[in-house]
């Protein structure tokens, strides 16, 4: 670790490559924390896209016209319009109609900070894709395994859970995780909203230490390799659930 | 995708998906009757406008209603902005995607490889990153030949949207090509034609078609990125409602000034997506 850390000092100093977050204790400390925001950002993102894309594709098929049609709203309502705005609507906009409460010194506080906020309309924006993306998959499950379902006494819900649901999930993880790489990359939206993650730790870094060419490229390897870890891990999962004999 | 003999024939074969690109294509989606849409748009006007006439009353201010016509032909500039800045940046990224694309069934390797490498790494980079990067390392002027070619902002903003859609585009020619049957090369060849006359004038106007809706989609993301532009400092419609709500000062104004610009993006984009819907039914490939 020592003479990695020695050899970048000597690349900064003699080939003015300063590559500063290997050898700098701060700059290394703030690199780690965008990090490891970044990656929690896009964890609990993953979580509650998910969750809402499940959620709305089983109230896409309930009888209430009144509710598929807020369902679709929503859905078309946050694929047809940029993400940035979105954020943005809800940081400054919806923010400013919540109460304040107040923290340990006496100061308002917002209700929800910025780092909720950025979970909150990123996993909304992505779970509007995931919503279509199970329906299309509970689409492909036929109707007559569904016809079996209730001939055998299954509530609607309890079909859903344990029929429908994990024959669908199965045929939509390929676009799912598509739409989780996409996730993540627009995690980075959040910088403008100040959340520190991994591209507002960079920026603090190359602002002050004037190393814009090095860090960029290490943030663009950085990325890359989290979405390949992401694609891996659904590549993994995708053969864990296969069913023999089914696909490819 | 092979369709082999499945032990579990409870299971509907998958839909063949159509080229994996960004959001939006590889799945079919459901819309909205356009009476649904339209009862959208209503009510969403209505919220805005109920929202700007519920807040007026008691001080000597301006109503928000006027405040919002006041305010809304300029951030409607600022989006007429973005809107040209997608379509400079889908030209530019389609003419170099194609070439890419073109590039990655090429016969010598090594012009294949390069060209798979730049199409992976602007693809998986975060589209902020990629503006982010020729924002900073670009220079604000180039001079060949002793001639000074100047690199304003915007300019610069459009080559830098226009790269991951270059490597998407170039995805898309790819896939298109490739969802052509072999045999269409085979039979081509057995009949005398050169690669080069196979590829102009057999393979490619059948996969045009088919690469039209993943285009179509991608123009789509590629205009709800735009906005990415204000964050490296450019002025477009985010930047001018954030200028308005500061030269106005006034917080009961923020949610209906964002609104209108999130209006102004879902009409323009609505219809659009409705059609490609209808063109990715008509060009369905039933694999």
């Amino acid at each position: 670790m020592q003479t990695l850390a020695e050899f970048f000092r000597w690349l900064a100093d003699a080939r003015s490559i300063n590559v500063s977050i290997a050898y700098d204790p701060i700059d290394q400390a703030r690199f780690l924390t965008g990090l490891k925001t970044t990656i929690w950002l896009s964890l609990a993102c993953i979580a509650f896209s998910i969750v809402i894309g499940l959620v709305g594709a089983w109230l896409q098929g309930v009888r209430s016209a009144l509710v598929r049609g807020a369902v679709a709203a929503f859905v078309q309502f946050f694929r047809n319009t940029p993400p940035l705005v979105q954020l943005a609507f809800f940081y400054f906009a919806v923010s400013s109609l919540l109460p304040t409460t107040t923290d340990s010194f006496g100061q308002a506080v917002p209700l929800i900070n910025n780092v909720g906020w950025a979970i909150i309309s990123i996993s909304l924006f992505c779970g509007a894709f995931n919503v279509e993306i199970f329906r299309s998959g509970i689409e492909a499950v036929p109707k007559a395994t569904a016809e079996a379902a209730e001939s055998l006494g299954y509530s609607r819900l309890k079909a859903y859970l344990y029929i429908i649901l994990p024959l669908a999930f199965r045929i939509c993880l390929p676009s799912l995780g598509n739409n989780l790489v996409n996730l993540v990359k627009t995690t980075t939206l959040a910088y403008a909203i100040g959340v520190p993650e991994l591209l507002y730790a960079m920026a603090q870094i190359w602002s002050e230490v004037l190393n814009v060419r090095e860090m960029m490229v290490v943030m663009l390897i950085t990325y890359i390799l989290l979405i390949g870890a992401l694609v891996w891990v659904m590549r993994r999962w995708e053969r864990t659930l296969r069913i023999p004999g089914y696909s490819t | 995708m092979r369709m082999g003999k499945t032990d579990l024939p409870v299971l509907l074969p998958q839909r063949a998906l159509p080229q994996p690109t960004e959001w939006g294509a590889g799945f079919s989606t459901r819309w909205m009757t356009s009476r649904q849409a339209i009862v959208l748009m209503l009510v969403t006007g209505l919220l805005l406008a109920g929202s700007a006439f519920a807040q007026q009353g008691g001080q000597p201010r301006a109503n928000l209603a006027s405040l919002l016509v006041k305010w809304t032909p300029l951030v409607f500039s600022g989006f007429l902005f973005n809107l040209l800045v997608s379509i400079a940046s889908m030209m530019i990224g389609t003419i170099a995607g194609i070439i890419l694309g073109l590039g990655q069934i090429s016969l010598l390797a090594p012009v294949r490889g390069t060209s798979w490498l730049a199409t992976q790494f602007f693809r998986n980079a975060p589209w902020l990153v990629l503006l982010f990067f020729v924002m900073f390392l670009l220079p604000f002027q180039i001079t060949i030949w002793g001639i000074t070619i100047p690199l304003p902002a915007w300019l610069k903003a459009i080559l830098g949207l226009s790269l991951p859609v270059m490597a998407n585009v170039s995805e898309i020619v790819r896939g298109g090509i490739k969802s052509i049957p072999a045999g269409q090369w085979e039979s081509a060849e057995s009949l005398a034609f050169s690669r080069r006359q196979i590829l102009w004038q057999i393979i490619l106007p059948q996969a045009v078609k088919r690469m039209i809706p993943p285009w179509m989609n991608l123009y789509a993301i590629l205009t709800m990125s735009t906005t990415l532009i204000s964050i490296v400092g450019i002025q477009d419609g985010m930047t001018l409602v954030k200028g308005a709500l500061v030269a106005e000062g006034r917080v009961d104004l923020y949610l209906p000034l964002y609104g209108a610009l999130l209006l102004m993006f879902f009409c323009y984009w609505y219809p659009i997506a409705r059609w490609t819907q209808s063109l990715e039914r008509r060009f369905a490939v039933n694999a």
